[in-house]
């Protein structure tokens, strides 16, 4: 065999495991992305989900605690900017439901002044559903997070990152909590 | 980080490797030893295996919630169940919510079933219900999704067929050799000379095999299941973000000294904690399918305000001051450290007494009985036999409209 096959054959070689190396990366890549779309959906479900139930909320708390106007409102106007909000980027989203949770948590907190509502039925099934919507909201968050992490990871890390400098993939934004409120509430706490 | 899990378990697929070898050396030289075919022992054991893997595919899920009787639940029958589990498959990512099942036994286990995460299903007793509250339970089934993300179910039903075949093949070839006689057994090839010499041999290997194939694929499959169990609770701490309700609930679990009836001993590595298991054991115990409860539930309590795998195998470290891990160092590389959750308000959950209400409400739905609140405060059951369209309240005397009854499911 002549040299000029050998190294046809060398070159060749190298040329497929090059493109399998691409093919590969990108594929990866790609399914990483929308692994992390997927998971912003499934916030964005839990979100919607509870701009649902606050109006329930509100008129199940207000049959029985008529001077607390102020506390409503504030609901009421925190859920419709959240709601304006979706679809604006998640920073922004997550400052405007951070702000809801805000003004939940001290709606709820008036409710602990009646003692009637705590025990009635329709109302505790709403509290099961808020609870767990609250649950599934930092559930969801949290997957989307550690979707981005491994994502971003994948982005950044070599062989990978190359492939996505030459595909153009960006890495993604973490959901931040930025208000402080946020931290603490979504504890439902009635006593 | 998710991937890894379930491909880079290089010490799970040695030991299924393990397992597969034996059954094919124990094939090959029953073949040899019984009808002087290697060959065509080792096509007999094989065939045994992809019957009763095909069987267990297509039907171990059906077969085992059947066995177990256990009913199926929607989401009106049990809000708070179905929607932790909700909760928990955001938490891990699944694709879909898995089917609750409920089985009417007060003792107190849970197990998941489905060979893939697009159908799965996940099973409680209605003891177990009762007796835990939502971080508890959120626990369990984090525990019982981890299974089904990491593949548990699929595994632990392919190790369970492995083992099944080599124990079948075991007990055949045993009745064979005691009651058929042996092939070669000296009269016929003894003229061979060295021929006779290497039967002598095979027929050793075989009956050494015989004996010792079975325990061995045991011990294994015990040695798999444990290390699945410890990586099912690490994946339960890092999806609820709190060990401490996983913790209090095998408390709980371990506690009681009721057994369920109804549990399989093929199926055992899916429950949360061994339904056969003995009280007092020892630690090291070689042979059980779960690692004792005392040690996950310390292991659990160590992990220090951290929920992340990283702090579960450092917990582990702690615990039973092995060298080795007992999560792939894979899955720790990239992964960010992660604080453990506060608890649930307590006032979230009902207490004890509306637990078991709730849960005994729903038993009754699924035996046909009809259910009317009086105003007076009481509940009437309705049995499945009633006819009539209303019924008298015994307290007070008013008479109840009997609601439309919904027909009942399975």
């Amino acid at each position: 065999m002549s040299v000029g096959i050998i190294v046809l054959i060398v070159v060749l070689v190298v040329l497929f495991l090059f493109l399998g190396f691409i093919w590969m990366s990108y594929n990866g890549l790609v399914r990483l992305r929308n692994q992390v779309k997927n998971a912003w959906a499934q916030i964005d479900v839990q979100l919607k989900r509870r701009h649902d139930l606050i109006p329930n909320l509100v008129e199940t708390v207000k049959g029985y605690a008529k001077y607390e106007r102020e506390t409503f409102e504030a609901v009421t106007n925190a859920r419709n900017l959240a709601q304006k909000a979706v679809g604006t980027g998640v920073g922004s989203q997550a400052k405007a439901e951070g702000e809801l949770s805000g003004a939940l948590s001290r709606l709820l907190a008036v409710v602990e002044k009646y003692p009637d509502l705590k025990a009635n039925t329709n109302y505790l099934a709403l509290q099961e559903e808020l609870t767990s919507t609250e649950n599934k909201i930092s559930f969801s968050r949290q997957h989307y997070n550690d979707s981005v992490l491994t994502y971003n990871n994948k982005t950044q890390m070599v062989p990978s990152n190359i492939i996505a400098g030459m595909f153009g993939f960006k890495t993604g934004e973490f959901f931040e909590v930025t208000v402080a409120a946020e931290k603490e509430v979504p504890k439902v706490s009635f006593t | 980080m998710w991937e890894q899990i379930r491909s880079n378990q290089t010490r799970t697929l040695i030991l299924v490797a393990a397992m597969g070898l034996l059954l094919l050396l124990l094939g090959y030289f029953l073949g040899e030893a019984l009808f002087g075919s290697g060959i065509g022992g080792l096509v007999v054991a094989i065939l045994i295996w992809v019957i009763m893997n095909l069987f267990a595919y297509f039907q171990g899920d059906s077969l085992i919630l059947s066995i177990s009787r256990a009913r199926k639940i929607s989401r009106d029958d049990h809000p708070r169940l179905y929607n932790i589990v909700e909760e928990m498959k955001i938490a891990s990512g699944l694709e879909k919510v898995p089917d609750i099942y409920i089985i009417d036994d007060p003792s107190l286990n849970a197990f998941a079933v489905g060979r893939d995460p697009s159908r799965a299903s996940v099973a409680i007793t209605s003891g177990l219900l009762e007796r835990l509250n939502r971080d508890e339970l959120q626990g369990v089934m984090a525990h019982e999704i981890s299974h089904i993300k990491n593949r548990d179910v699929l595994l632990m039903t392919f190790c369970s067929v492995l083992l099944g075949t080599i124990v079948l093949l075991a007990w055949f070839a045993a009745r064979m050799m005691l009651f058929g006689g042996m092939r070669g057994g000296g009269s016929r090839r003894s003229s061979g000379g060295g021929g006779g010499y290497a039967t002598l041999i095979i027929i050793a290997v075989a009956i050494v095999l015989l004996i010792v194939a079975p325990i061995a694929a045991q011990l294994i499959y015990y040695a798999i299941s444990r290390r699945r169990e410890y990586l099912a609770d690490a994946s339960g701490a890092l999806y609820t973000r709190y060990p401490e309700g996983l913790a209090s609930a095998l408390e709980k679990i371990a506690g009681s000294t009721q057994e369920l009836k109804t549990a399989n001993k093929a199926f055992a590595p899916m429950y949360i904690i061994n339904p056969f298991r003995d009280k007092g054991r020892a630690a090291s115990d070689l042979t059980s399918t779960h690692p004792p409860v005392s040690e996950r539930v310390r292991i659990l309590r160590s992990m220090a305000g951290g929920a992340s795998l990283a702090a579960y195998d450092k917990a582990y470290h702690e615990v039973s001051r092995s060298g080795k891990g007992v999560i792939p160092s894979s899955a720790l590389v990239g992964a960010a450290a992660v604080a453990a959750r506060k608890p649930e308000a307590a006032e979230a959950v009902p207490e004890k007494v509306e637990r078991v209400r709730e849960t005994s409400d729903l038993l009754w739905k699924y035996s046909d009985y009809g259910l009317v609140n009086c105003e007076c405060g009481t509940k009437l059951r309705v049995p499945p036999k009633f006819r009539g369209d209303s019924i008298r309240c015994p307290h007070c005397g008013r008479t109840n409209t009997i609601p439309a009854r919904r027909k009942s499911t399975g």
